[in-house]
Parts: structure tokens; C-alpha cells; sequence
């Protein structure tokens, strides 16, 4: 077995730290430069299922799967959106953080349902459900 | 080629181990309490030894049998794809720079762990034909570097550690 060479763990370094950069200009980029979003879009295996105003509370169930076995419940509160409870196996949807800014969002994998904030949103901000 | 039953037993044995980190994995307290979902990718020690000891072909078929029993065993069609994409990404990457030999274990793990990432964001994108996860992204590609030099760290050690005479085939 060779022994790593200076010039390897040189490369190694140079390649964490190429990462690392990249991956900063991205948080930059996600929690600096970007704005609050003021419409909730939500998406079941990417098809749309409806748009909420950001700016109105209101606890929505997202019905998914092919008998409609599957849920989310989006509670829409104080400007932020967050998934109260889920039948998904894993739960990761209800861990996330509360979202409100332009182009976050909560994805939930089991359910294929995303749940993306947007600002200026080129259909109109109707309810498209209720 | 000839049928050698050690050399399946030399796979069996590799990628049993790979699929019992991937088991204890799930056991230990997260690296990332912060993050829920992210995983170390501890199978990994086993493919980056294999690669380093035995070549790309046995990387190769452990880490695809190790991901098509999990996920039978556990998973579902979805879990299958992401796995897949992950692994097989990973696993190029990661047979590439060991070709290239400028990167030590450690370099190769962090490639791998961060094209694992990218692998499965990108069948996120395909399946929930979505391109907004850029958020998970920047989040995976830190976490990937991060377990991918404690992977990366600890595959140098077996590697260096166990004598190549235990795995004559």
C-alpha cells in the first residue's frame, strides 16, 4: 500500500474545500439575497393541486396517493408553512422547518407531495380548491 | 468466466457487511441532528475498500446487490430509484478518481458521498418533476463532504490495517 503523497491530501483539500465554497455561495445565495415569497404552491407527483396566499392562516389536508390513503396537513400561520402531520412512514415533511421564503420548499417523498413558496406567480392567486 | 465458489463467498461475505452498517447506520444517533434524513453512508467503507483492494468490478456488484436487497428487504419501488441514482453516481465518480490517482481515500469518499447526494436530487427533480430543491442541495453537498471524510478516513485505515493474504480469492 502507497502512502498518501503530500500532493494527494493537497488535492483532497483543495476539493473539500472547492465544495465547501460552492455549497456557501449557495446558502448565500438561499438566505441573503432571496426575498419572502407571498404564494404557497402545492404539487402531488408534479402535478398541481392547488395555490394559497401566504398571507391568510389557514390548516389545509393534502389527500394524495391513488385511493386517497395518503395525507399532509398544511397549516399556513403567520406567514409561514409547515406540515403539522403526515401518513407518511418516514415523517421528514412534519421535522422540516417552517418555510416562507421565495423558492423553499418542504418535500414530502413517500406522498410525492412539494410544497414550494413563490413570489410572483404567473397563474392568478385563486384558490384553485375551495 | 469460471465459476469460483470462493469468489462468491468473498461477495456474499462484502455485501453482507455492507448491508449490516447500512442497518447500524439507521441505530446510531445522527450525524446531523439538525437535518433529519441525512445518512453517513457507512455501506460506503465497504465499496471504497473493495475498490481500493479488489478493483472496480467488485465495488460495482456489492454496492448494486447491497441496494437491491435493501431494498426489497425495506423499502419500495420510490426508495429503490433513489437509491439506485445515488449509488450508481457515486460509484462512477468514485471508480473515476481512483483511476485518475490524484485524490487520497479521503478525497475519492467526499466525491462519492456528495455524487450520492446529487444522484438522488436528481431523481427527486425527475420523479416529482420539480427543480426546486435547491435547498436540499446546497444542505446535501455539506453533509456529503462532511460524512465523506469521516468514511473516507476510516476506509484508509482498513485498507491499510488488514493484510492482503486474508483476501486471496
Amino acid at each position: 500500500m502507497k502512502k498518501a503523497s503530500h500532493k494527494t491530501i493537497r488535492n483532497d483539500i483543495i476539493l473539500v474545500l472547492s465544495l465547501l465554497l460552492i455549497a456557501s455561495i449557495g446558502l448565500f445565495y438561499l438566505f441573503v439575497l432571496r426575498d419572502t415569497g407571498d404564494t404557497v404552491k402545492v404539487t402531488i407527483g408534479g402535478e398541481n393541486y392547488g395555490t394559497y396566499s401566504l398571507s391568510k392562516d389557514i390548516a389545509k389536508d393534502i389527500i394524495s396517493g391513488k385511493n386517497n390513503e395518503h395525507h399532509n396537513l398544511l397549516i399556513i400561520k403567520n406567514g409561514k408553512v409547515y406540515i403539522k402531520s403526515a401518513s407518511c412512514p418516514d415523517g421528514l415533511c412534519v421535522k422540516h422547518k417552517p418555510i416562507f421564503r421565495d423558492g423553499e420548499s418542504i418535500v414530502c417523498l413517500p406522498n410525492q407531495v412539494v410544497v414550494t413558496i413563490s413570489q410572483n406567480p404567473k397563474d392568478n392567486i385563486v384558490d384553485a380548491i375551495a | 468466466m469460471k465459476y469460483k465458489p470462493k469468489l462468491v463467498a468473498f461477495v456474499g461475505i462484502c455485501t453482507a457487511l455492507a448491508m449490516i452498517l447500512a442497518y447500524i447506520e439507521v441505530l446510531l444517533p445522527p450525524l446531523f441532528p439538525a437535518i433529519p434524513g441525512i445518512k453517513m453512508g457507512l455501506p460506503n467503507i465497504i465499496i471504497l475498500f473493495l475498490l481500493y483492494k479488489r478493483g472496480p468490478f467488485f465495488a460495482a456488484i456489492v454496492s448494486v446487490i447491497r441496494i437491491v436487497l435493501i431494498s426489497m428487504l425495506f423499502g419500495n419501488m420510490i426508495s429503490f430509484l433513489y437509491s439506485i441514482a445515488g449509488g450508481i453516481l457515486s460509484l462512477l465518480i468514485m471508480i473515476l478518481l481512483r483511476r485518475l490517482r490524484c485524490f487520497s481515500t479521503v478525497g475519492v469518499s467526499v466525491a462519492g458521498g456528495v455524487a450520492h447526494n446529487i444522484g438522488q436530487i436528481l431523481m427527486a427533480m425527475l420523479l416529482l418533476e420539480t427543480a426546486e430543491l435547491g435547498f436540499y442541495l446546497v444542505v446535501l453537498i455539506i453533509t456529503g463532504t462532511i460524512s465523506g471524510i469521516l468514511i473516507g478516513l476510516c476506509s484508509a485505515i482498513l485498507i491499510k490495517r488488514i493484510p492482503e493474504n486474508i483476501l486471496k480469492i
